[in-house]
This record gives C-alpha cells, structure tokens and sequence, in this order.
C-alpha cells in the first residue's frame, strides 16, 4: 500500500528548546499505529503536527501526496481524551454537527428533508457506537465511556482520512476501556479507517496497533537537555494482526 | 454533633431562615418608629407603616394635578424604558465584542486593550462629560448605563468564550465548520447563558448609575422622585419607592434566571461539560 501520510525530516523547536527532530515516517493507508513514550517526548506534539493545530519549524508533511495544511480540517478527525464533544448539544446534535456545517454554509443548521438524512445518518452512526438509546441526552450526563463513543461518532460521520486519538482511553475505568478496543477495533476494519492513537499504556499500544511507534530522545546532553528532540527510535510493525 | 459547615437547612428551614433577618428587621424598624412617636408624634425620619402606606397610595393611584399622571407610573415607566434601553445596547454591545475578542486572536489584540483601558475609567466621572455632549436628555442617561455595564460585561462574556476548551474549537474545525459556524454553533451557544447571567450581575450597578443620572438631571424617574422629596424629608414617600425598586429589581432578577433555566438546560446540570 502506498503510503498516505508522511513526514519528512520534520523538526520542531520552540526558541532553542528542540522537542521533535528529525522524524522521518511513512504511515500506510488503513493502518493502526500507537504512539508510546514517556511523558514529555513529544508524542501530543507529534499528533498536533498531523491534526495541523501546530506546523513544523523545518521539514515537510504531505497527505496523499499534497502538502498537509497547518490547520485542522475535514481530512484529519480527532478524539481528545475530554472536551471532545460540544457541552450545548446532546448526543444527536453533537453527530449531526459536521453534516450541517457542510451544507449550510451560512446558518450551520438544516431543515426539512436535509434535516431528517442527516439525522437519519447520525442515528444510524450512534447504533454504530452502542447510544442508540442516549440520542436525546447531553454530554454532561453520560459517563466518560459514552462521552468518548459520542466523540468518536462525531469524528466518524465526516468520514476523515485519518483519526487521530489523543490518549482517548486515559480517563476511562479498566472494564470499559475493554469494551472501547473492542469498539474502535470494529469500527478501524468495518470502515477501513487509517487510525494514530497516543497512549500511554504500552499493553494498549500493542494490543490495537498493527504498528507501535515509540518515541524518545535519540541522544540526551545532561546540561542542555532541551538542546536533543525526540523521534521515533522504535517502529514495531505488527503485521500479523488480523486486518493489518 | 456534627461539624458547622455540614450542617444543611432543609426546604423549611430555609425558608426560616431566610425570612429570619427580614422579618428582624422590620421589627425592629417598628419599635424603634413607634418609640419615637410616642416621643415625638410629627417624627418624619421613622414613618409608620400606615403613613408610608397613605403615601404610598397617593402615589400609586392619584393623579397628580400638577402633571396629569400618576407619579409611580409615570416614574417607573420613565426609570424602565431608560434602564431597558441602556441594558440592551450594553447586552448587545456585549455579544458582539465579547464574542469576536474571545474567539478571535487579531480582535483579542486589537479590541482588548481598549476595553481594558474603559472598564478602569469609574463611569460617574463620565456623566459631565456626558451631559456636556448629549445634553441634560434622556441620551445622557441611558449612555451612562451603557458606558457603566458594557466593558464589564465584554470582558466578561469574552474571558467566558475564551476558556471554552481549546479541543471543542479544533474539533469543530475537524468537523469542517469555519470561523463563523464555530462562533454560530459553538461559541454564540455558550455565551448566552453566561451574557444573561452576566447581565444579571449588571442590574445592581446599572441602577445605580440611572438613580444617580436621575438625581442629577431630570424631571421624571425613580431616581428623581426620591431625591425630589428628599428635601421635605418625606421618608415615607422614600421608603415604598425604594421597597418598589427593590422589588423590580428582584423581579427582573428572577425573570432572567428562569429564562436561563428554560433556554439553555444544559448550562444549569449539576454536572457541567
């Protein structure tokens, strides 16, 4: 498969503090790679970089081929581990959101006809993540699991090229953390998504991933610190997985 | 026993306690009204309730030979269409600024210093100024109100819309909605329970500025009435109008919470965002 997201020689560097150097990845259409590291390697800085909410200092970034736009678009759709979801709109509402701003330019809202398929849609995506029976409730009274599955129908509606996870199990108790790899996994083979998830459970990486990234600091000078960034220094490709 | 600050009032109590200090107090100001009377029956500082009352009906229900209205009416209406109007430009003003300065980084840098500098300037000071540029008028007045809540109120409403996570705006940007579909869909939304909240908060000192606008210059209006008959010590003239004021005010108070409550139900969740 050709590879649909690359960085190419990408450093990023705040002032002279160098936090990402020199990484330098092809990321395969309808893979599944983890991002692991420790705390302060750059892997939130690595995700931002794909969602465009930060551009590199030096190096490029193209996906599909064309130069990837420094600011968050309809390619890339993202799950943060909270405030992912809109607080003043329920469930429905929330899924529905980016069909209505995709066509109704002017009000952000749809009637009639348009309305009803999109709901239709955003019903049909809510059963897809197990809240058929939430559609009415606001965010403020599901729990973390559901909040979650509620932000991954409405990164999942716009169809994105890549979804981008930023830690998006971190918060959640161990039993349903469970049952959202089972869920993500489903969703990443039934719509053949091309997915990057950041995490800091290293079982988590290797149990989703059909590839690991770690990232770290390659070299480390105790009196500059800041002075080395971080890169990938192990890509594990997991190509036995089911779907890989 | 249980430690103090664990100790909770049921439906009741609370009402007890509420009504404690107000019905306190209006003991107290009887016996110390009819103290004085006995002491002195033509007292003016301490009316009693039946005098206040007399007055008050005068006022409420005569004509006044004089202007051909009945004064509380006529000062009410006068004392509200000022503070409404006022109370709109500033909630409108608001919206606008405090929408564009929270949301948007070049408005944040263009607009926010001024909006700082004019929320130091005490409003009062103004009122020359704008007596002076708009006359003795009812412009004067209502500007003092807008000039006195707005910055307020923007800088308010704009620190609101900018500690709106940064995730919900760049997950809306996900979604493919531009600047104007997040300030539409995701930041309006949002900063209409805290505009009417704040403008809740603006009520107590939009009073005070069209009271004393009143008191200045005018010839109608709560405001002036009050400092009218001040000059007669007419203390039971004083007391219903500013017990009226009170009311209104509370009045107004619980309106806009309950419109809150019924608009934006989200917003009143014990568990919010």
């Amino acid at each position: 498969m050709s590879a649909l997201l690359t960085f190419r020689n990408v450093w990023v560097e705040y002032g002279d503090k160098i936090v990402l150097e020199k990484v330098d990845l092809a990321i395969e259409a309808g893979a599944f790679v983890s991002i692991v590291g420790p705390s302060g390697a750059g892997k939130s800085t690595f995700l931002r970089l794909a969602l465009g909410q930060e551009a590199p200092t030096r190096g490029a970034i193209d996906l599909d081929g064309a130069p990837l736009r420094a600011e968050p678009d309809r390619d890339r759709g993202v799950v943060f581990q909270r405030y992912s979801v809109f607080p003043h709109l329920n469930a429905v509402e929330n899924v529905m959101f980016g069909l209505e701003c995709q066509s109704a330019a002017l009000t952000g809202r749809l009637w009639g006809a348009r309305r009803r398929d999109a709901l239709d849609q955003a019903v049909a995506m809510l059963g897809a993540v197990g809240l058929a029976g939430a559609l009415e409730v606001y965010p403020a009274q599901l729990s973390g699991g559901m909040q979650q599955r509620l932000a991954i129908a409405q990164a999942l509606i716009m169809r994105p090229r890549v979804l981008l996870l930023d830690e998006p199990f971190g918060a959640l108790d161990p039993g349903v953390r469970l049952d959202m790899h089972g869920l993500i996994l489903g969703l990443w083979r039934e719509h053949q998504l091309t997915i990057l998830m950041v995490t800091h459970d290293i079982k988590e990486a290797f149990k989703l991933g059909t590839r690991v990234l770690a990232f770290d600091k390659r070299r480390n000078d105790p009196h500059a610190p800041h002075r080395y960034g971080s890169t990938a220094v192990y890509d594990f490709p997991l190509l036995d997985k089911p779907g890989a | 026993m249980r430690r103090l600050l664990n100790l909770r009032p049921g439906g009741a109590g609370r009402l007890a306690l509420g009504a404690a200090p107000l019905v306190a107090l209006v003991l107290f100001y009887l016996l110390a009204s009819t103290a004085q009377h006995a002491v002195n029956p033509n007292e003016k500082i301490l009316p009693t309730l039946g005098a206040m009352a007399d007055q008050a009906r005068i006022m409420a229900f005569q004509i006044d030979p004089q202007t051909g209205a009945i004064p509380l009416w006529q000062d009410t209406f006068a004392s509200l269409r000022r503070l409404g109007l006022g109370l709109s430009i500033a909630t409108a003003s608001a919206l606008i600024l405090g929408l564009a300065i929270g949301l948007l980084p070049l408005a944040r840098a263009g607009l926010g210093p001024l909006v700082a500098a004019i929320a130091v300037v005490p409003p009062i000071a103004v009122l020359p100024i704008l007596f002076i540029t708009f006359g003795l008028g009812e412009t004067a007045k209502v500007v003092l109100i807008v000039v006195g809540v707005t910055p307020f109120m923007v800088r308010d409403l704009a620190g609101h819309i900018a500690a709106i996570p940064e995730e919900q705006i760049v997950k809306g940007q996900t979604l493919g909605a531009s600047t104007w579909q997040i300030a539409l869909r995701v930041a309006l939304p949002q900063a209409m329970p805290r505009l009417l909240e704040s403008l809740r908060l603006s009520l107590g000192p939009a009073w005070v500025f069209l009271i004393s606008a009143e008191a200045i210059a005018s010839d109608v209006g709560l405001g002036y009435r009050v400092f009218l008959v001040r000059r007669y010590l007419a203390m039971d003239i004083i007391l219903p109008y500013v017990a009226w004021i009170a009311l209104l005010a509370v009045g107004f108070d619980l309106i806009l919470l309950t419109l809150s409550r019924r608009a934006y139900p989200w917003a009143h969740s014990p568990r919010t965002r």
